[in-house]
């Protein structure tokens, strides 16, 4: 699937990035710590959050996150949107909440690499 | 010894988490710029993203240094208290003695230390209450 895809999936809005849509998703992680993020996430991840502030940038940036999906409505700010930018990385918008987007997600076939069990 | 092609030395200030991770952009951009990749890179930047927020979130303010020889990185996290009473609790997931406001930007859920040996390919930590902890990281690297 590509994150344009992903998109219609989720009935999303691009905030950032709409010339990256083309990438693929191939790996998924949910959660507003990004303790957990920083510890589970080892590969090219679309990462899906509520948590709006500007560390959520930073983590991606140091994970190579490619797509941020901020679910249950929230919208990060002008200025967070300006560094995602600067790191190409894509951010999307949706309505739904987190476990909405992750069982979508699931259901058109994309998992989460477990880096403790390599499931 | 390998001798030292490149070294360098960022200061944390305790309590500033508005530039947290700042100075590990810089590190992993840096790193960049000289050829290592792909998932050295995001080991490195990772355990040191986990290094400087730690300075951030418990100690007094420390110092975070990059050193580079031919075969590896070589991170050393190293600040002036107030050190760790116990070391093999400190390694534990899940354990933190994280502020609230920590917690509220979304860190300090006791993962830092066991994910920065994680990361790196060889670790040591050593903490004295009253003096300081320093926390060294090696990471092998190949035709860099």
């Amino acid at each position: 699937m590509t994150i344009r895809e992903l998109v219609t999936l989720l009935d999303a809005r691009v905030l950032c990035g709409e010339d990256k849509l083309d990438q693929d998703v191939n790996n998924a992680f949910s959660s507003d710590l990004m303790s957990d993020v920083l510890a589970f996430v080892t590969d090219k991840t679309v990462l899906i959050t509520g948590l709006t502030n500007i560390h959520v940038m930073r983590t991606a940036e140091m994970l190579d996150i490619h797509c941020i999906v901020y679910a249950r409505g929230k919208i990060p700010s002008d200025e967070l949107l300006e560094e995602a930018d600067e790191l190409d990385i894509v951010v999307l918008a949706t309505a739904h909440n987190c476990y909405t987007t992750c069982g979508l997600m699931y259901e058109a076939g994309i998992r989460s690499k477990n880096v403790r069990t390599g499931a | 010894m390998e001798s030292t092609i490149l070294k360098n030395t960022y200061e944390i200030n305790a309590g500033e988490f508005q530039t947290a991770g700042d100075v590990s952009a810089n590190i992993k951009r840096k790193l960049k710029q000289i050829g290592i990749g792909g998932t050295v890179l995001r080991r490195i930047a990772v355990a040191s993203y986990e290094a400087e927020l730690n300075l951030i979130i418990h100690s007094h303010g420390g110092k975070l240094t990059l050193e580079m020889t031919p075969s590896s990185i070589i991170l050393t996290s190293a600040d002036v208290g107030p050190g760790i009473p116990d070391l093999s609790k400190a390694m534990q997931e899940g354990y933190s003695t994280a502020s609230e406001e920590a917690r509220d930007l979304g860190f300090g859920a006791g993962m830092g230390l066991p994910n920065m040996k994680r990361n790196a390919d060889g670790f040591s930590i050593e903490s004295e209450v009253g003096k300081g902890t320093t926390i060294q990281m090696r990471f092998d690297v190949k035709d860099a």
